[in-house]
């Protein structure tokens, strides 16, 4: 005789955890169910090199709402925020470069590229951070579905129209402008420094199979700008790697008596007359759940955990044709030294980004459309152990740098052992152009292409945010039109990883809003013991 | 452009007013003489030889063949034994009927699906994560259909197969005269007949050996005309003109479920999961909006609508295929959407849409004709389907 529980979820994903946790809070008996060892799901810290350790694959825990933080009571099961880089660093050879962060060097350093632009600045980025903030909340919520008659959805709509309102004229034009703007054009409105319009044009591209002259992609700089005070992307940086947050979380799920079982791989999800009845393990233990919560993506959930015979083929359709095209790779580097840029070591301490002009990024993605690796890669690299020294031995430091364009889908060949470490060696020798120093202090390196992030996490294409952030794709069609809230087709079964609403980059929304709207759908359910 | 059938050498010779017409892309005859009752006397007196090429033909095959089919149709696969075919609609995720046809098990891991329209990618759909094929053989496979009493004996004359033991919807593979062929015991008339599967290569040949060997039989190529009257008392459904099907209407309304075209019995809601099973089961709880049932035209009401205008009784020559009201007092309950004059029944009969509390047996209503130019009410009553129910077409 097994204990039933209320709710068993798949994953241990921070979205996943968020979930569990809120359900747990709220009385229920919760069951997380990991394949690995490491819980965090994307967001893994692990000892890749000895003596180091590596963000294996998200390099910061994005923007975490700081009410799951409160509600969870995070802080007391050991997260510990270290600081908010908000700095952004785009060196420019010769130890120059620009620096973009919450301070007054920010002005002087965009000024010395373009006056123009500096005296432009300030209201680019107070107009970013309010459009931004107008984006935030709506991902607050399950998004209403505008073709419903129910009254609640009514009063939602409603409210969204109010806020949009009270924006104020310009920025209510200027938002709905703005979403489905090529970033590339958004950004030569405002300014004329390739630099600063590349810096800021990457926050369009990345995670995206698109360059930052396609249609939409200013929606995706506005998404990821969520959280911040401006036109700037900061980091919060907590202490012992972003895989910290999971165990954080694991710790407050378990105080709220929530079990947990890692290195346990979900084979499938059965269903029975259109529920969901049981998970069955890899081993064939069969776990019976009226309630399921799934982190992976609907993809996978769909057509690989569920039998698909139990959906409607339209529904099926829909899922086969969310778009979900793998872009980025990952480098991990221990470092015998800092890189030398050239620059104070504070510069470094955020996000260096490898973006010199919006004709580069396009240039990088061009290569990816015709299914090849960018010649000149766009990136982004984090150096954690300036702000945690606790990751690398003392003097040596780790640097985690996502890569794009990487396509999943390669022309010619496939994704080996060869084109993985060719990808990693134009990836320093990227770097080594701003930072010489860079190639004779690796002492070891991890190259993740694509495949290997969707072997390893289990995300269809290595696609980090479960499906591209495209117009088409977000607010109530996500994951696809009529299913963005949380409930699937199968009764019971509720998704809660970063392919629904709001999507990757506000951490752990989708499972926070999934717990939401299963606690308010809850209904008094008879506990069976089987 | 389109396309001829495999027959149509011999088809085409033998027409006598080029009265083609078209069907699911292929030029086929209306009637091979210039009037087709003659050809409708060889389904119900001897045999007709009706060329159904046109029809979709799916080979499905693979170790998920029967599952995949019993995901798609509403009739429980799981029970199809071999050499049995079946008679099924399908759904949509609404329940509604988006086409229908016969199903064959081949092979434990083979079947063959006919349909009106093309389904190759519905059937794709729904083969998401299985292990199975897909082909679509409508050009490959010829196939004619040997209608009425004489058929048996024509092919036990020339086809080396135990015709006496094939029973009603089952199906044999055979050799006629060394062409390679699978005969299932089907048809579209009500009557004891045949269906001839060969490789449309070998179709030719076929006909030659079928009008040789059926010569002393009456056997006689018939039309879509011939064909038409014989459905209709036979009471079976022609999709676009008994129902439209879910995938090509473009209101809800234009919909029906098997419950509505009096196919419940094909619906097994109790087996697994397939398409459109609980918006079935809902409707079986709710009871159906609308029946499928027969109606015979009042005789004597029809010939005092003529004789008020000076005219004797006029009847339909062909099955007509458009929509006529059905009326209760003066009220619309529903439309008639094919009829014809059964020279067998000496009737005036159709098949019509009608509101459930309007369809119990016996129900006086009213069908809507045309009498000189104006619209009239003959008098009808409600009857059941089919018109006919032959004793010799399952024995």
């Amino acid at each position: 005789m097994s204990r039933a529980y209320d709710a068993v979820v798949i994953g241990a994903g921070v979205g996943e955890l968020v979930a569990a946790n809120y359900l747990a809070r709220a009385g229920q008996r919760v069951l997380v169910l990991e394949d690995h060892d490491v819980l965090g799901g994307v967001h893994v810290t692990e000892e890749a090199f000895p003596g180091f350790r590596v963000d294996t694959c998200a390099s910061d825990i994005g923007f975490l709402n700081p009410q799951i933080i409160q509600d969870l009571d995070l802080s007391t099961h050991g997260l510990e925020v270290l600081s908010v880089e908000s700095g952004v660093f785009a060196p420019v050879g010769n130890g120059d470069g620009l620096l973009l962060r919450d301070g007054a060097d920010t002005m002087a350093s965009i000024a010395r590229l373009s006056p123009a632009d500096a005296s432009r600045w300030m209201p680019f980025s107070e107009r970013i951070a309010r459009l931004a903030g107008f984006l935030w909340s709506l991902y607050c919520e399950a998004p209403p579905l505008p073709t419903s008659k129910d009254r609640k959805d009514l009063f939602a709509l409603l409210g969204i129209g109010r806020r949009l309102r009270g924006l104020g004229k310009v920025d209510m034009l200027e938002f709905l402008r703005t979403v489905p703007m090529p970033v590339a054009d958004l950004l030569d409105d405002w300014f004329e420094s390739d630099v600063l319009k590349g810096c800021l044009g990457a926050a369009g591209v990345s995670h995206l199979f698109q360059g930052p002259k396609s249609a939409g992609t200013a929606f995706v700089m506005l998404h990821h700008h969520v959280g911040q005070p401006g036109a700037l992307r900061s980091r919060t940086v907590v202490r012992g790697g972003v895989g910290s947050l999971a165990s954080a979380l694991a710790r407050a799920f378990g105080a709220s008596g929530g079990e947990l079982r890692s290195e346990t791989g979900v084979d499938r999800i059965l269903v029975r007359a259109g529920r969901v009845s049981a998970v069955v393990m890899q081993g064939g233990e069969e776990i019976p759940a009226s309630r399921v919560v799934c982190g992976a993506d609907p993809k996978r959930t769909f057509l690989e955990l569920v039998d698909p015979t139990h959906l409607d083929p339209e529904f099926l359709q829909r899922v086969q044709h969310i778009k979900l095209q793998g872009v980025a790779a990952k480098v991990n580097l221990a470092l015998s030294e800092l890189p030398d840029f050239g620059c104070s070591e504070t510069n470094l301490r955020g996000t260096i980004s490898i973006a010199p002009s919006l004709d580069y990024l396009e240039r990088a993605y061009d290569a990816s459309k015709y299914g090849r690796i960018s010649d000149q890669p766009y990136l982004e690299a984090v150096i954690p152990s300036l702000v945690d020294p606790s990751l690398a031995p003392s003097g040596k430091h780790v640097m985690s740098v996502w890569m794009q364009y990487a396509p999943y889908r390669l022309q010619e060949g496939e994704w080996g052992p060869e084109t993985r470490e060719a990808l990693g060696d134009r990836v320093i020798d990227t770097l080594a152009q701003y930072a010489p120093n860079l190639p004779a202090a690796i002492m070891d390196r991890q190259v993740l292409s694509p495949r290997d992030i969707e072997s390893r996490f289990g995300f269809t294409e290595g696609h980090f945010y479960q499906g591209d952030l495209t117009l088409d794709q977000v607010l109530f069609m996500r994951p696809v039109p009529g299913w963005s809230r949380y409930a699937t087709p199968i009764e019971g079964l509720y998704l809660a990883g970063p392919g629904t609403h709001p999507g990757g980059g506000p951490t752990g929304m989708s499972g926070y809003l999934a717990a939401r709207q299963m606690l308010k759908q809850r209904r008094r359910q008879p506990r069976s013991t089987v | 452009m389109l396309k001829v059938t495999p027959f149509h050498p011999r088809t085409a010779a033998l027409s006598q007013g080029q009265a083609w017409r078209r069907w699911a892309g292929h030029t086929v005859l209306s009637s091979y003489e210039l009037y087709h009752d003659r050809e409708y006397s060889a389904i119900r007196n001897a045999a007709a030889m009706i060329d159904v090429s046109p029809l979709y033909k799916y080979a499905i095959a693979g170790a998920d063949a029967e599952r995949l089919l019993d995901r798609v149709l509403p009739r429980d696969m799981t029970k199809a034994k071999l050499h049995q075919v079946m008679y099924t609609p399908w759904c949509d995720a609404a329940g509604k009927v988006i086409d229908d046809g016969t199903v064959s098990r081949l092979d434990d891991q083979q079947f063959r699906l006919t349909a009106a329209d093309p389904n190759l990618r519905w059937l794709h759909h729904n083969a998401v994560g299985m292990d199975v094929t897909i082909e679509d053989v409508s050009d490959s496979i010829a196939a004619v259909s040997l209608q009425g009493p004489t058929s048996r004996d024509i092919l036990k004359g020339i086809a080396e197969a135990d015709l006496d033991t094939l029973r009603f919807f089952r199906l044999t593979h055979a050799s006629i005269q060394g062409i390679p062929a699978t005969i299932s015991r089907t048809g579209y008339t009500g009557d004891l007949g045949y269906e001839i599967w060969v490789d449309a290569g070998r179709a030719v040949e076929l006909w030659d050996r079928l009008i040789d060997g059926g010569e002393a039989y009456g056997i006689t190529p018939a039309g879509i005309l011939a064909l038409d009257i014989a459905r209709i008392e036979a009471g079976l459904l022609m999709i676009e003109v008994d129902y439209v099907s879910a995938h090509h209407a473009l209101i809800e309304a234009q919909t029906s479920s098997p419950y509505e075209l009096g196919l419940g019995w094909t619906v097994k809601l109790e087996k697994g999961p397939f398409v459109g099973q609980a918006a079935l089961a809902q409707e079986k709880h709710r009871g159906p909006a609308w029946q499928f049932r027969g109606i015979e035209v009042d005789w004597e009401s029809l010939e005092q609508l003529y004789a008020e205008v000076g005219l004797p009784p006029k009847i339909p020559t062909v099955a007509w295929r458009t929509s006529a009201p059905i009326y209760v007092q003066g009220v619309q309950v529903g439309y008639a959407t094919s009829g014809c004059w059964s020279p067998l029944l000496k009737k005036y009969i159709a098949m019509a849409h009608l509101e459930s509390r309007y369809a119990r047996l016996g129900t006086p209503v009213h069908m809507e004709v045309t009498v000189e130019h104006r619209r009239k009410e003959a008098m009808a009553q409600v009857a059941k389907l089919p018109f006919l129910d032959l004793e010799r077409r399952r024995a």
